[in-house]
């Protein structure tokens, strides 16, 4: 994957079919300390800890295994082969949490690149079905949204209205731009 | 900068918009967001349904969908049109995707070339 937004596109996918209503997705970017931690935490059916142990392994989990794949492989090898970690927890019918920490000058570090569309994408496509959470922190700035607070403006009109998609849109990229210091990615 | 309490304005100028359109049934897009997708640029491709619909105006129900087994012809996107059959474009392109809503979702018209398989 080119953009470390779009292996967490992959990731939340992941926690669409396996039905969670709530994804909390939470980045932190700290160019002192070198970091930058990506944790996406879910409610949705959980894995076994039997399939936890082999989950990250591209040549055990097969392709007709549906909620595993090559996503949390390709994660995994990206925050690794940049001086990182990888971590994968879940209950069955609690969630998932899976953690991804890179060099932040790694210079195999893919760029986080483009959340806004991440973002919108997702609730273009299943914002009725499924509440983000989303905590963005650059050095001291920070950035939250709550789809549920959207919702809650909205009364019965649906977040998946264009309209309102492309007013999230643009609301998600001006306050990455913000907290960013001039652009969103 | 935007802030939430502007949503109430919008919200009660779609719910207007909408009064006056005919609620049928919708036009339906689906698009294959599996990580051999993803890694293939559906994002983008979703992304790029999303902006013709806008500019368009139109009334269409967009999804996404996980692997289907035909990853080699990713990004993928299917067109069901109310009563029609579903219809599965693939090797996509972003200008592909306008030829496909400009022919087959608005004017009804299967862009033949494109098509990787019909489902009834």
């Amino acid at each position: 994957m080119r953009e470390l937004s779009l292996h967490i596109l992959d990731i939340i996918e992941n926690s669409r079919r396996a039905e969670a209503d709530l994804i909390k997705i939470k980045i932190e970017e700290k160019i002192e300390t070198n970091l930058l931690k990506i944790v996406i935490k879910d409610n949705g059916n959980g894995i076994s800890q039997k399939k936890l142990n082999e989950i990250t392994d591209p040549f055990i989990t097969s392709r007709t295994t549906r909620e595993v794949g090559l996503g949390l492989s390709l994660f995994k090898a990206a925050a690794e082969s940049c001086g990182g970690r990888f971590e994968i927890d879940s209950q069955i019918d609690k969630g998932t949490r899976v953690t991804a920490e890179f060099e932040y000058d790694h210079i195999d570090r893919a760029p986080l690149g483009d959340m806004t569309t991440t973002l919108s994408n997702f609730i273009a496509a299943n914002g009725d079905q499924v509440d983000i959470i989303y905590q963005h922190q650059y050095q001291e700035n920070s950035f939250k949204f709550d789809s549920r607070e959207i919702k809650a403006e909205l009364e019965d009109l649906s977040i998946q209205s264009r309209q309102i998609i492309s007013w999230i849109r643009e609301y998600i990229g001006e306050n990455l731009a913000e907290i960013r210091g001039g652009e969103a990615f | 900068m935007k802030s939430l309490a502007e949503l109430k304005e919008l919200r009660n100028k779609v719910q207007k918009e909408m009064k006056k359109r005919d609620q049928g049934t919708k036009a339906e897009i689906i698009v294959g967001m599996g990580t051999c997708g993803i890694a293939a640029g559906a994002r983008d491709i979703l992304k790029a349904v999303l902006a013709e619909i806008e500019k368009r105006d139109l009334d269409v129900r967009v999804t996404q969908t996980g692997c289907i087994g035909m990853c080699e012809k990713e990004p993928l996107i299917d067109v069901k049109l109310p009563g029609k059959k579903r219809i599965t474009y693939g090797n996509l392109s972003e200008a592909d995707v306008q030829k496909i809503i400009t022919e087959h979702v608005v004017n009804g018209n299967i862009v033949t070339d494109l098509v990787i398989a019909r489902h009834n």
